[in-house]
């Protein structure tokens, strides 16, 4: 598989020869492994959900969705996309602000927006729009760019991070910060700022800890740390997690045998904590299987980043890349119990509408980046 | 804006692979690191989360085993087992159990007395364990409940067995009842054992037999999801049913001397003569021992508390009456035998007695006294006091005593039930212990004739009257003849009172002549029998008479009237039941006790009869 992932190259040419593909600006390596994620994804997703076609069907229909998103963002020129990013980006904060004057809350936090039809996530948007609108600017300036830049390009950061994290959503303020941070690392900031800034954030972790985190936030933590402290409460998921991925052994117990999750002891046994009926299910060989599956996405990615045609596009690439694997370490990790609790989907197999599409329209920019035509 | 007039892309691709490297790195070693992690769970630790999963999945829930079955000598149910159905609540299961008690409240009326019991049980339930709510609910409340269930999560309606009592009132101390374990019985029971039930033998032979009625607890391994809700049986390990236990007592005997006894307050207990066996006991007033078994509420219990017939109180074994002048064949008996009397000797009896030096006159019952020459036999056929007085002080304490105990008074005869009260024969041992003063004279007098400190139970007078009978056979008595297939033999006697023949002749002539002697103090009781009583009737005081004042019953309350009692045995020749009985301010043993004996004896030779027939 690897063998055959580096020996396509973004130009079209290589083994299926040709410029067909091209010249309908789709990768076809990632188009298959995309493909083959979300059959995986529905094959664990039937037994997560109860044996019971209701998720299966949705979450079919919503990556057919994504995947005409993925088709039509494909076609998008790159260089259309660094002029216009302004436009995602600024949407996306007056959406922010909507959010925080008249949205909808859930479980004690104000994240969703009712449209009337339906009701979706701004913060959402700028997981994508972000990096866009860090790699649209920065790739036009000289890299590694001055201090001035940086900061300009902090600030562009920060004003939606913090806009999500007063939600609070924690955790997606953290990912669109990483997913910035992606782009201002390989637009190559310099050694001394890196340090400067891990410094500064383990000097200001206590504040934040003390003063800006909520209680359930501290709990999250705290929880991951002795699980056992609260058996019945905030330990339970993660206690039901370890114990179903642990009991699922070498080779697993069987596809919909998993007693763990076929008996309602894991909690979003089909959202977020899904990894957890495959692990049991499937046993490390299937939670193998699927890592792999994912690095090889990771490998096109950074394959399509190295040979981008411009320096947005490879920004662009390397942090939508990065970013994915953020959301499988993270997942992996929280239901694992190495990571807090933190409300991210496995990527193409957790059920999610919102999700699967935003992931889609990051590949179809992968792809538009992947297939831009060489301008020498 | 720019630092640098012109952008070099070649430097920057440089750098930007260069940070791709550094990012894919850093991608491999937290891959790596997720890998290890899910090595570590799913290889390194499989053992424990195995273990932890099956735990999570399989739950142990033990069967209750069914209470074994109480009957009487032919069979008849006597406390069996009805199908009633529970109320229950899996805590877990209740998304918010005080607003689930409060939908309760408003479909079922849940008093604070429930409530109290039910968080009692609460604070020492396990995870997923039913907690029941109330118990034995009626139709209505099943209906209730049943269209109500869906929007009640944590309810269960559980059917399970509860322990019912045919003839409630007519046995209720006898058997007595089952009743939830309590927080003081909780701690010394097998916690494996009683894992399963709910309710122990509280009193009676519920209580005295509880281990064999009980029986053995079963399993069943079920697999149950988060939510407690069980998927499916893995394996099921049934109870042991306890044992059935068979009475010697006759339920139809049972309920001639209950009848027999009318409104009065009192007790009565007949023996088998030969084996010891109850063939009935009645302590009246009885109560519903059912309304015990699934928790009697408050206002219930009061009521059965507050009653001045002290209907829960067990005259049998527990009530201490002064036995008066039925104890007068025992100690005749003893006379003879010590000595100071012969079947012969006579004495004068002018109404009274008094002993050398003193003052005091022991009156007889009879005004004027029995005349001048009264014997053994006359003075128990008449129930002459003199006599016994004078033949009292000649034996002395010390022999009244001894010869008192080997008739079984003022010891606990070794029923087979809990709780009974020894009585009390009174000895000079006795008063410097328990009162502080030495013995006088005048304690001799009034023992001699069953007055004074000397106090025994119903169930004593039925000992002594089978001691008579079988001529000094010591057996205790019995309730239970067979326990599952089990027969309690009840092999020879535990001992036997030494005696010349002919005094025990003398003294069972006699007895027989107080129900057949044209002068017997239950003559009344001979008219029309077709086989042969013994008796003795018995007086006691509830209140004393002063000195040269007279007993007037008409001036007393009902209360303070004395207490009537009879011993007695048949057929005489060979005896095979005896009877103790008491009728509670019934004043006359002759006139009140007495008819009682005859309709139990009546009862037993008609029962006997048609056992015969149905034999041939």
């Amino acid at each position: 598989m690897s063998e055959f992932v580096r020996r396509m190259r973004p130009d079209g040419s290589g083994l299926y020869g040709g410029s067909r593909w091209q010249r309908i600006h789709l990768d076809l390596p990632l188009l298959l492994l995309v493909l083959i994620t979300c059959g995986l994804g529905l094959f664990v997703l039937y037994s997560a959900g109860g044996q019971d076609s209701h998720y299966v069907t949705r979450q079919a229909i919503f990556m057919g969705l994504g995947l005409v998103v993925m088709v039509v963002a494909a076609q998008v020129p790159p260089r259309f996309m660094q002029r216009w990013a302004v436009l995602p980006y600024g949407a996306g904060i007056l959406l922010l602000i909507a959010v925080v004057l008249v949205g909808v809350g859930a479980k004690g936090a104000q994240r969703w927006l009712d449209l009337g039809f339906i009701r979706f996530q701004p913060s959402e948007i700028l997981k994508i729009a972000c990096p866009l609108m860090l790699a649209s600017f920065l790739g036009r300036q000289h890299l590694p760019p001055s201090f001035k830049h940086l900061a300009l390009a902090l600030a562009v950061l920060l004003v939606p991070a913090g806009l999500v994290g007063i939600q609070p959503d924690l955790g997606t303020a953290l990912l669109i910060l990483t997913a910035g941070l992606f782009v201002v690392f390989l637009a190559g900031i310099r050694k001394r700022y890196i340090f400067g800034a891990i410094l500064a954030a383990l000097a200001i972790a206590p504040f934040f800890w003390l003063f800006l985190m909520h209680d359930y936030q501290r709990q999250r933590v705290l929880t991951l740390l002795d699980p056992q402290a609260d058996k019945l409460g905030a330990g339970w998921n993660i206690i039901q997690s370890t114990t179903a991925i642990g009991s699922g052994g070498l080779d697993g117990k069987g596809w919909m045998q998993g007693t763990q999750s076929q008996l309602d002891f894991l909690p979003e046994s089909h959202t977020d904590f899904i990894i957890a009926v495959l692990g049991e299910e499937f046993g490390l060989l299937g939670v193998v299987v699927l890592l792999s599956i994912y690095l090889l996405i990771i490998s096109r990615g950074l394959i399509i980043a190295l040979n981008a045609q411009s320096m947005f596009g490879r920004l662009l690439a390397g942090s939508l890349t990065l970013t994915f694997f953020v959301y499988v370490f993270v997942n992996m990790g929280m239901v694992s119990g190495i990571l807090p609790v933190v409300g991210v989907p496995l990527p193409l197999v957790s059920y999610g509408g919102t999700s699967v599409v935003t992931l889609m329209l990051g590949f179809g920019m992968l792809m538009a980046v992947g297939t831009e035509k060489k301008r020498f | 804006m720019h630092d640098r007039a012109f952008k070099d892309p070649q430097r920057e691709f440089r750098m930007f692979s260069a940070r791709l490297a550094v990012a894919a790195l850093v991608v491999l070693v937290m891959s790596a690191g997720l890998l290890w992690r899910y090595y570590h769970l799913q290889v390194t630790r499989h053992g424990d989360f195995v273990t932890q999963s099956e735990n999570n999945r399989v739950h142990v829930r033990p069967i209750s085993p069914t209470r074994g079955l109480i009957k009487d000598r032919n069979g008849v149910l006597l406390a069996d087992n009805r199908a009633g159905f529970s109320l229950s609540i899996v805590v877990e299961r209740s998304d918010d159990l005080e607003a689930l008690l409060a939908d309760l409240d408003a479909l079922l009326g849940l008093d604070d007395e429930e409530l109290e019991r039910f968080r009692r049980q609460l604070s020492r339930r396990k995870p997923y364990e039913p907690v029941p709510l109330r118990i034995n609910l009626t139709e209505r409340e099943q209906a209730v409940l049943a269209v109500n269930e869906y929007r009640l999560p944590g309810v269960e309606i559980t059917a399970q067995l509860v322990r019912h009592y045919p003839h409630a009132e007519l046995l209720s101390h006898l058997l007595g009842y089952v009743g939830r374990i309590n927080d003081k019985e909780l701690p010394e029971l097998d916690p494996v054992r009683y894992s399963g039930t709910y309710v122990i033998g509280k009193t009676g032979i519920e209580k005295s037999y509880e281990t064999e009625l009980l029986g053995q607890v079963g399993y069943e391994y079920v697999e149950t999801n988060a939510r407690g809700r069980v998927m499916r049986m893995l394996e099921r390990i049934a109870p042991a049913v306890g044992q059935d236990l068979t009475l010697h007592l006759d339920i139809r005997l049972q309920r001639v001397a209950y009848d027999a006894l009318g409104d009065e307050l009192g007790a009565l207990v007949a023996l088998d003569v030969r084996s010891g066996g109850v063939l009935a006991m009645v302590s009246k007033p009885g109560f519903d021992s059912n309304l015990f078994v699934t928790g009697i509420s408050h206002r219930n219990y009061q009521a059965l508390l507050d009653s001045p017939d002290r209907p829960l109180f067990d005259r049998v074994l527990q009530g201490q009456y002064p036995p008066g002048s039925t104890v007068k064949p025992s100690f005749g008996f003893a006379a003879l035998e010590t000595g100071v009397m012969t079947p012969e000797t006579a004495i004068w009896d002018p109404g009274f007695f008094r002993l050398p030096n003193h003052g005091h006159k022991y009156r007889d019952w009879k005004k004027g006294g029995h005349g001048g020459r009264v014997d053994l036999h006359q003075a128990i056929v008449e129930s002459c006091d003199t006599y016994f007085y004078s033949a009292g002080v000649k034996m002395g304490i010390d022999q009244l005593s001894h010869y008192g105990r080997l008739f079984g008074f003022g010891e606990p005869t070794g029923i087979d039930l809990p709780a009974e009260r020894p009585g009390i024969m009174p000895s000079r041992e006795w008063k410097s212990g328990v009162k502080g003063v030495p013995w006088y004279p005048g304690d001799t007098v009034n023992t001699s004739i069953g007055q004074g400190f000397m106090l025994t139970t119903p169930l004593q007078l039925a000992v002594a009257a089978s001691r008579l009978a079988s001529r000094g056979e010591i057996r205790p008595p019995r309730l239970v003849s067979r326990v599952g297939d089990r027969v309690l033999d009840p092999g020879p006697p535990a001992g036997m009172i030494d005696g010349d023949s002919r005094h025990w002749d003398a003294v069972i002539a006699a007895m027989k002549d107080v129900v057949h002697g044209p002068r017997g103090t239950a003559k009344i009781i001979a008219k029309g029998l077709d086989y042969s009583i013994a008796g003795k009737t018995g007086t006691a005081q509830v209140v004393g008479i002063a000195q040269g004042a007279t007993y007037d019953a008409s001036r007393l309350h009902k209360r303070q009237r004395d207490h009537a009692l009879f011993i007695a045995f048949a057929p005489v020749e060979d005896p095979e039941i005896a009877i103790g009985l008491i009728v509670e301010n019934g004043e006359h043993g002759s006139s009140t006790a007495a008819p009682i004996a005859r309709k139990v004896f009546d009862t037993y030779m008609a029962l006997k009869g048609e056992e015969q027939l149905a034999h041939e």
